[in-house]
């Protein structure tokens, strides 16, 4: 793992992020902020997708439950070259394949729509279910808000992943402890996840979401878990990399004006 | 020979699950009930018991079909789509993914276990979902059809299923064409357009008339969405009183699509049978005695209508 390439792609990733909120005048740049360490090592160092296999179900696939953060994804994706970086400028706006939640059917390399919160994880089980009957390798990952985990359908998925055993599952808690309107512990509470997870049957995992040795380490041993699923509970900053949006709910779903865009791309860029 | 559309349902998808390795099917604990064991019994390795969770097991077909597999996810009618309504909108017809819901014990006639039970606003809420496709077979070969049609078609649909026994409609070497309307009668002036089991009450109610000296026209109408609006049409063309029995809400099922479809196409005065409320617990036969939906409550309310 070569942390320096990493902490470059990352860089670029938030700077799209914030890039294509700016340009929109709408969408999520806190969530999608907050979790693009994660995504960076999951793409650049885990997952076996490239420009030339995006089109193939006959990879690693990813589903972002979370589908608010799509901005994040499509910096993702345009950072690996499946998309190209100038159609970022098209998020949210009419006649683009970027619609404000991730669709699957736009864009070889998003492996399943999402937005609804939720929904996510039981797509991904499904996928299990399905590399199991192929008899293949290939590794499923789910990107999960906090927040979202508050979704009753997290928890029938996570049961049903358990029960079957999906060690070819992977999911990520975005774990930064907030949501729209406020903190998550102020709301309704969905910590603390590992006992959750585990009590459904999963191995579990705690990190620094931040911390490219820590992503990259809980990756490689769930990967090599046998008979269970794995959660990795990532603790996160909201809006990570932009000092005004850090730990901030209000930059939930903001979009930043020109004057704040500019503070950010300065924030980032000094990072 | 008597058999319910759901055990129908089972042998066919039974036979389907053996022909075809990317078919699997899922159930929410009612396997039993909806038939899906017998699918279950023939490749074990390709069922997937999710539980009592219906909108993960939506989610999961989901998955199942972005992987490139044919899952058919079955339940009571009730929670196959109201329970999983927003997934099967959002994670199935949305991305257009390739999964069969199949609502079993659909109607009143679900029967003893009440009002929780009879979906009677399924179609309704089905029909609504951009790219859905309906069905609603009213016979064993009907439900083996519309079985096959769906396995093979590529497309994300709905199939609604009873659970009483029904007598044969059809021959069982009638060739189908799942996307047409059955004339199943030739009469004059009136027709009744019906779906499932209110088939065999609008032939008996045909029958019933026949004995006053009236002959109707009996359209079987399985394909509810997309529909056969040329056959439909034509019908419609053709008579001067138009009827429509269906085993669920008046509003947004049968006689709400044909409504529809008259309005826009050639205007008819339109008489809807159907629930015009919920029901109560009760046998099957005694519930559409008491809900007017077998032959003899057809045949009565058409005559009212008619004022005779």
């Amino acid at each position: 793992m070569n942390t320096e390439s990493l902490m470059k792609h990352a860089k670029n990733i938030r700077k799209n992020i914030i890039k294509q909120v700016s340009n929109a005048k709408s969408g999520h740049p806190g969530g999608s902020l907050g979790a693009a360490d994660i995504l960076t090592v999951l793409y650049f160092n885990v997952m076996d997708i490239t420009k030339e296999n995006a089109h193939s179900l006959d990879r690693d696939r990813f589903v972002l439950s979370k589908g608010h953060a799509s901005p994040l994804l499509y910096a993702v994706l345009a950072e690996k070259g499946i998309i190209p970086e100038e159609e970022l400028m098209t998020f949210r706006k009419m006649n683009s394949r970027l619609q404000g939640h991730p669709d699957m059917n736009e864009i070889d390399g998003i492996d399943m729509t999402t937005g609804s919160l939720g929904q996510g994880l039981s797509a991904s089980v499904g996928m299990a279910l399905a590399n199991r009957l192929e008899k293949n390798s290939h590794r499923i990952y789910c990107l999960i808000g906090d927040g979202e985990a508050e979704e009753g359908q997290i928890w029938e998925a996570a049961m049903a992943a358990g029960h079957y055993k999906l060690d070819n599952l992977c999911a990520v808690i975005d774990e930064n402890g907030l949501q729209i309107d406020g903190k998550t512990s102020d709301i309704v509470s969905p910590a603390p996840f590992e006992d959750k997870f585990r009590a459904f049957g999963w191995n579990v995992l705690s990190i620094d979401g931040h911390d490219y040795e820590q992503i990259y380490d809980a990756f490689m041993k769930a990967k090599k878990m046998k008979g269970k699923p794995t959660c990795i509970v990532a603790k996160t900053i909201k809006g990570k990399g932009v000092s005004y949006m850090e730990n901030e709910a209000g930059w939930h779903g903001k979009a930043p004006d020109a004057e704040l865009t500019e503070v950010a791309l300065r924030d980032l860029e000094g990072n | 020979m008597a058999k319910a559309t759901r055990e129908a349902y089972g042998e066919e998808l039974a036979r389907l699950v053996a022909e075809n390795p990317k078919i699997c099917v899922l159930d929410a604990d009612l396997a039993g009930s909806t038939n899906s064991i017998k699918a279950a019994k023939v490749a074990p390795e390709r069922f997937f018991d999710m539980g009592i969770a219906e909108a993960n097991m939506v989610g999961v077909a989901a998955g199942l079909a972005a992987s490139g597999y044919i899952p058919f996810a079955s339940s009571f009618a009730m929670f196959a789509t109201g329970r999983a309504w927003e997934q099967i909108r959002n994670s199935v017809a949305y991305p257009h993914l390739n999964v069969k819901i199949v609502g079993s014990h659909s109607g009143i006639t679900v029967g003893e276990d009440g009002v929780t039970h009879q979906a009677i606003e399924d179609m309704a809420i089905m029909r609504n979902i951009t790219g859905l496709e309906v069905y609603v077979p009213c016979d064993q070969y009907e439900t083996k059809a519309v079985i096959r049609h769906v396995a093979q078609s590529g497309n994300p649909c709905y199939v609604r299923l009873g659970r009483s026994k029904v007598e044969d409609v059809f021959a069982e070497d009638y060739e189908f064409d799942i996307t047409k309307i059955n004339v199943l009668r030739r009469g004059e002036k009136i027709a009744v357009f019906a779906c499932g089991l209110m088939v065999q009450s609008a032939l008996e109610a045909a029958e019933m008339l026949k004995k006053d000296g009236i002959n109707i026209t009996v359209v079987d109408v399985c394909a509810i969405k997309p529909c056969d609006e040329e056959g439909i049409t034509e019908i419609l063309r053709t008579h001067d009183t138009i009827f429509t029995v269906e085993e669920h809400s008046v509003t947004g099922g049968l006689g709400s699509m044909i409504c529809e479809l008259a309005a826009e196409k050639c205007p008819r005065l339109v008489h809807r049978i159907g629930m015009y409320g919920f029901a109560e617990s009760g046998s099957w036969s005694e519930l559409l005695h008491e809900y007017r939906l077998d032959g003899e409550g057809v045949c009565g309310q058409i005559k009212e209508k008619l004022e005779m």
